[in-house]
Formats: structure tokens, C-alpha cells, sequence
């Protein structure tokens, strides 16, 4: 291979190139100049970001939307401890992804020099791996295992701390092999346990296959339906996993655990076997632990060994990427046909399904989201956290993988937004929407500056009840109404004029008859678009598995007392405010 | 329950803040940690004693086969290994007492590395039990200080981690 000279900053740009970077989203600073100075002449598109956080978010949207690596940037000491949450939200939901970060010159590590933090040492527990750079000798051999480890097994986000003297360092540029000796990502299933779990599903009289975001990483969701289809088996998926089985067939059981539906927690707590794919028995899917499933067998496929028998008692253990060992399962299974199993369920289906109050005066939440749905049946879904994200993953109805992005394991709010702009960069053909909450959007709003500067025309959705609404929730239900710190009211601001403010468009429905006029705007609009949806303050997330309660312990809460339906209106004020607002 | 487990792990700066900060973020016990060189420079092994049931040992062996500067893992079971811990040991020793200080040292099969009016250092070797047994017995002259290595732990016969 030919050798050319160059500098630290530009052969960190020419492994980008060589790894199929063709985006960044970034913030520069003072150690950064010499990248920002190699970035500036290169065609690599750098997306400038308001908050570090955003671009962590960003670079997390874009992996989750294209699979591929996404890359964010920030300076040295608080623009590396800006991007914190957003490695920790990409390393809990294990995204792929590179953070760069600035650091002082090396000559200064330790000295507690301007803007400098030991960013290593913070993101140890939330990186899959992490570099400090001492040579720009070792950039190329850094990116690429980077890369690579960041991408592969179960993925998850790499950090590289790049300090100031080493990006003006000279060097020859080779671009080494890969050599990991203590990185071996076990992807082939074992054949005999492939047998014994195709063996046991054979067997198995009520099988459910509950299905995680290791479907989505491993692209086994084609796979995954088939096998489905071949046992006859129901599918219940985390919300990681939304998506991977479409929502609209017949043996799909929708989400399963707290907020699921109540037909996927019965289904799983009367189940004598279940295959578990890419998921990792969470604390929110899994309910009592101790109560959980009393009557399965569980068959658990991950390609992270430690997730096997991490939460619960596994009986077939499959080491595996997802897609190769349905893959192996699918040779080994027969067509099994319908049975009392899917009759029942069926019969669950008929008496408990999704459901809410409509009301012809106030908007309900979930009215929102099935319009969208209705309207926008294509359309990649971010989230927030809290209702709205249970709301977006319950009554929108999912049917590709990529296309629920939303933060599962450290439930982040602040996440959609800037996840949003990502994923439309990853797919600009795409209409993009994040269902936001009115607390969580203001999170990271400032990236409305972002989207508007570089034309990324993501649509926001504010479910706008005036309210913390899940915290909420759990104090109307837990805590005797005591509402503390939760009831936002009239001190969130105007949404429209705050849109109309950096520039993109603002529309707002508060009564039910213009929520479809207004979703027909924003989609209609190329420009960045929020759409403002005076809700419900009083409706929550229904059903609901109490922390620490078994799965079949699943309250119905859509019923709201008229009485005290009254009594938050008088706390938020919202009938006043909504006036204001028209 | 104990279990004593070798890791071989890249001789690389970093690597031992990486396993003591796994071992916090999962909230096992450490109860030591030794480390020291290989015969392959490359290489540092180490060998760590934690607390916990078969449950909590997997998961360990586990969680530390992931960090990718982590080459081997491997459980030592103790039939069929032999363990080794150092310890010295600084007694509060004057005329009075020196003689038999000196007698328990030879018993142990210790030695004494450094000798003063008022103190005297003692070195001792073998397995974790007699470290602290020889411990034990010195207490009641005063350990004015001590320092102890934690142990390491080789498998029986000719069977080796391989690298």
C-alpha cells in the first residue's frame, strides 16, 4: 500500500473515510482546531450541533435508523462530558457508535490543564471499549478496531480521546490488519443446542418467542417471521424489539412487560416454552422475577454470553448472533399448525386489547398516535421517555425494524429529538417524527437551531398535557395524588412561537377535529415542523404491571374518575391556557 | 463462597482500572487481586479471589471474558491447584520476647528479613490459611504493620492456560 505524509487530524479524517463515515455530528473547541481545520477540507458532511448531548444523540438515531456506525464529536473537559448521556443511552440499548473526544495536549494529561476531564475514566462503565491516543501513530490501528469492535457481537459505543499535540503530529499513514487477540465475537450457534431448542419447541405446547433489539442488530427480523410462521408460535417483542414482527399479523402479541399489552403478559406467564431472541429479561419485561414465566422452559439466544443466565434460569443456552441461529433453528423445525394455544390467545386478544376513552372535547393522546399511524403509516417513530414513548409504542402500529427508535435501557429523555435529525440524515427519504412529551422536547430543543441551519426537516409531535406525565402517574396511583414537582402547567412555553422562533414551522391542535388537519400540515411542510397537541392531562399509560408485581397482576387504568379528572384540570389550568393558546 | 479465577490481560496501561471498575459497576466482591508479569511481555496475569455463589462466579468469568484487553479467563479449582500468598509482617520485638517470636518463625518456616531494638520484620510464605495462622499467633506481640501480596494460583501438573 502506498504511504503518504500527513498529520494526526487529517489521517483521523482518512479513517473515517476508509471506514464509510459520511457523516459527523459535532461541536468544535480549543483542542479541536486542528480536526475542525481537517474536517474543513474534507467532504466528509459535518452536521454542527447546539449541545454535545445532541450529537450523541444524533450519531445514536443515525446508527439505530442504518445499522451503520454513527460518529459524534466533542471538545476536551464539558463537551466530552456533555456527550456522557448519550454514550450511556447508546451503550444500555447497545448502538454502535464512535465518540471523539478532544483532549489537552498530552504533555499537560494530569495537570489539570484548561478544559480538561479524564473522559476515559468517566465513560468506563458505558463504553464497549475505550482509547486514549498517545501517538498519531496509532490513529489508523485505533479507528479501526474502533470500528470494528463498536460494530460486531453485540454492539455498543467506543470512545477515543484524542489529544491536542497528537492531531498535529506527522505521520506515515498505513492502514493496519485488525489484531484483537482478546476479542473474539462468538457468532455461530452451537449445533446441538440448536437441536435441543428445536427439539423443545417441537415439543411445545404453548411456545412464545419474545423477541429483542438483537433481532434488529443481527437484521433477523425476516428470519424471525418465518420461524413464527412455521411453529405458529406468538411473538411478543421488548420495546427494543419493537418493530422486528409486524404488529398487524395475527400471531403478534405486541409488547410484552409493564406497559405490553395484557394478552402478551398472560400469554407468557400460561406459556410452557419461551424463545427468547436477542432480548435480556429486563426488569421492566420481566415483572417479579421470582414469579416470572413459573411454567416455561426458556430457550434464550444472545451473542453476549453474559446476558445468558445474567436475570434468569435459562434451560437451552444459545450463544449466537440472532440471524445465524434462527437461521440453524429454521432447518431443524417442522410446520406445526394452529392449536388450542392460538385459540386462546386469540380468545385474549377479543377481551382485553388496547384501548382508551375517545372523547369528542379533548384530545386523547393515543388519538394522536393512531392518526399519525393512520396518516404516517411509514414513518420512522422516535421517541421521548415517559407516556408518550409508551403511548408511540402501543398505538402506532410497528412493522419494520428500523423504524422505532426510542431510548429503552437508561430512558432517556431529551433522546427523540436529536435522534430524530439523526435518523433523517440516515434516511433523508424517510419521514421522520419523534413523539415528544412537553418535558421532555424542551430537553434538547436548541437542536431546533440544528435542523432548521441544515435543512433536516424532522416532524416533532408534542403530546403537550402540561404535566411529568409518567411520574404522574405513578404519584396519582402510589403516592395518594401528591403531586410534587410533576404538574408543568402553564410554565412550558409557547411551542409554536418557540418553533417560529429558530425558524421552523409551529402548529397546534387542541381540540380533537384538528389533530388530522394538523398532522396533514406538518407532512405536507419541508421545512423542520412541531406540532403542538393540547392533550389530556389525566390519562395514562394503560395497562400497567406495578414495579415489583407479576406480569398476570396487570391493572386496566383507562378509566378516569370524572371527579378527579376535575381536580388536576384545576391544577394545570390546562381548559385556561388552552384558550390563551387559541 | 471463594473462588479463585487467572486472568491473562494485555499488558496495557488502563487494564487494571478497567477490571477493578467492572468489578464495582456488577457489585461483585473482590476479596484480592494480584498482578504481576507473565513470560510473555505482552501479557500480565492475575489472580483474583472473589466472593460469591456458582451464579455470581459465572457472571464474573463472563462480564470479564467481554473486556476486550482481557485474552483468558479461567477458574482455578483449588484440589487442583496450588496457591501461594507473601507476607511481611513487622512485630513489636524486644529481649523479652525475641526468643519466641523466633521460635514461631521457625515453625511456620518464615524467616526474619530485618531485626531492631524495638521490632523485628518477618517474611512468610504458603498458602492463605497459614499466612493467617502465623498472623494469628504473632498478634499478640503487636503487628505494628503489614503487607501481604494477596495470593497467586497455578494449576497441578502439566495441563497450562493457554494464551
Amino acid at each position: 500500500m502506498p504511504r503518504s505524509k500527513m498529520t494526526g487530524a487529517q489521517a483521523v479524517l482518512e479513517c473515517l473515510k476508509r471506514e464509510g463515515v459520511d457523516v459527523v455530528f459535532g461541536l468544535p473547541g480549543g483542542v479541536l482546531l486542528p480536526l475542525y481545520d481537517a474536517i474543513y477540507q474534507s467532504d466528509i458532511r459535518h452536521i454542527l450541533v447546539r449541545h454535545e448531548q445532541g450529537a450523541a444523540h444524533m450519531a445514536d438515531g443515525y446508527a439505530r435508523a442504518t445499522g451503520k456506525v454513527g460518529v459524534c464529536i466533542a471538545t476536551s473537559g464539558p463537551g466530552a462530558t456533555n456527550l456522557v448521556t448519550g454514550i450511556a443511552t447508546a451503550y444500555m440499548d447497545s448502538v454502535p457508535m464512535v465518540a471523539i473526544t478532544g483532549q489537552v495536549n498530552t504533555f499537560l494529561i494530569g495537570k489539570d490543564a484548561f478544559q480538561e476531564a479524564d473522559i476515559t475514566g468517566i465513560t468506563l462503565p458505558i463504553t464497549k471499549h475505550s482509547y486514549l491516543l498517545r501517538s498519531a501513530r496509532d490513529i489508523p490501528r485505533v479507528f479501526r478496531e474502533a470500528f470494528y469492535i463498536a460494530s460486531t457481537g453485540r454492539p455498543g459505543p467506543v470512545l477515543i480521546d484524542l489529544p491536542r499535540d497528537v492531531t498535529v503530529e506527522e505521520i506515515e499513514f498505513s492502514w493496519p490488519e485488525l489484531h484483537l487477540p482478546g476479542y473474539n465475537p462468538s457468532l455461530k450457534a452451537h449445533e446441538l443446542q440448536v437441536k435441543r431448542a428445536a427439539k423443545a419447541l417441537m415439543e411445545a405446547e404453548r411456545p412464545v418467542i419474545y423477541a429483542g433489539g438483537g433481532i434488529k442488530f443481527a437484521d433477523a427480523h425476516q428470519e424471525l417471521v418465518k420461524l413464527a410462521k412455521t411453529l405458529n408460535a406468538p411473538v411478543t417483542t421488548t420495546l427494543m424489539g419493537v418493530g422486528t414482527y409486524p404488529e398487524d399479523d395475527p400471531l403478534s402479541l405486541g409488547m410484552l412487560g409493564m406497559h405490553g399489552t395484557k394478552y402478551a403478559n398472560l400469554a407468557i406467564q400460561e406459556s410452557d416454552l419461551i424463545l427468547a431472541v436477542g432480548a435480556r429479561f429486563d426488569d421492566r419485561v420481566t415483572g417479579k422475577i421470582a414469579s416470572f414465566a413459573p411454567r416455561a422452559r426458556i430457550i434464550h439466544i444472545d451473542v453476549d454470553p453474559a446476558e445468558i443466565g445474567k436475570n434468569v434460569r435459562v434451560d437451552i443456552p444459545v450463544v449466537a448472533d440472532a440471524k445465524n441461529a434462527l437461521s440453524a433453528l429454521l432447518g431443524q423445525i417442522q410446520p406445526k399448525p394452529r392449536s388450542a394455544w392460538n385459540a386462546k390467545i386469540e380468545g385474549w386478544k377479543k377481551d382485553f386489547p388496547l384501548k382508551y376513552i375517545p372523547d369528542m372535547n379533548v384530545i386523547k393522546p393515543q388519538f394522536v398516535i393512531e392518526k399519525l399511524c393512520e396518516l404516517a403509516p411509514e414513518a420512522v417513530i422516535t421517541t421521548e421517555v415517559g407516556q408518550n414513548q409508551m403511548w408511540a409504542a402501543q398505538f402506532f402500529v410497528h412493522k419494520d425494524p428500523r423504524k422505532f427508535i426510542s431510548s429503552g435501557g437508561l430512558g432517556t429523555m431529551g433522546y427523540g429529538f436529536p435522534a430524530a435529525i439523526g435518523a433523517k440524515m440516515g434516511c433523508p427519504d424517510s419521514e421522520v417524527i419523534d413523539i415528544a412529551g412537553d418535558g421532555s422536547f424542551l430537553m434538547n430543543c436548541q437542536e431546533l437551531a440544528t435542523a432548521v441551519v441544515n435543512d433536516i426537516p424532522v416532524k416533532v409531535a408534542i403530546l403537550n398535557n402540561g404535566c411529568l406525565g409518567m411520574v404522574r402517574q405513578w404519584q396519582e396511583l402510589f403516592f395518594e395524588r401528591r403531586y410534587s414537582a410533576t404538574i408543568l402547567g402553564r410554565t412550558s412555553p409557547d411551542f409554536v412561537k418557540l418553533a417560529e422562533a429558530f425558524g421552523a414551522l409551529g402548529l397546534r391542535a387542541s381540540k380533537p377535529s384538528e389533530v388530522e388537519p394538523v398532522i396533514r400540515a406538518a407532512l405536507a411542510s419541508d421545512r423542520p415542523t412541531i406540532m403542538d397537541f393540547i392533550v389530556s392531562p389525566v390519562e395514562k399509560v394503560s395497562p400497567m404491571v406495578p414495579a415489583g408485581a407479576t406480569l398476570s397482576e396487570i391493572l386496566e387504568l383507562e378509566w378516569c374518575e370524572e371527579s378527579h379528572a376535575a381536580h388536576v384540570h384545576g391544577i394545570v389550568g390546562i381548559p385556561g391556557s388552552m384558550e390563551e393558546c387559541l | 463462597m471463594k473462588h479463585t479465577i487467572a486472568v491473562i490481560v494485555e499488558n496495557k496501561s488502563g487494564v487494571l482500572t478497567r477490571i477493578a471498575g467492572l468489578f464495582s459497576r456488577r457489585a461483585f466482591n473482590i476479596d484480592s487481586l494480584s498482578v504481576g508479569a507473565t513470560d510473555n511481555p505482552d501479557y500480565s496475569r492475575m489472580t483474583i479471589t472473589v466472593e460469591g455463589g456458582e451464579d455470581v462466579l459465572e457472571q464474573v468469568i463472563k462480564q470479564l471474558s467481554k473486556l476486550i484487553n482481557v485474552i483468558r479467563v479461567s477458574e482455578l479449582q483449588p484440589a487442583e491447584s496450588v496457591e501461594r500468598e507473601l507476607a511481611v509482617i513487622k512485630v513489636a520485638a524486644d529481649r523479652e520476647n525475641r526468643s519466641e517470636i523466633m521460635q514461631i518463625v521457625n515453625i511456620f518456616r518464615a524467616s526474619i528479613i530485618d531485626v531492631s531494638a524495638r521490632s523485628m520484620i518477618i517474611e512468610v510464605t504458603g498458602d492463605v490459611e497459614k499466612v493467617d495462622a502465623i498472623v494469628q499467633l504473632l498478634r499478640q506481640f503487636g503487628i505494628k504493620e503489614m503487607a501481604r501480596t494477596g495470593k497467586v494460583s497455578m494449576v497441578r501438573g502439566a495441563r497450562v492456560i493457554k494464551v
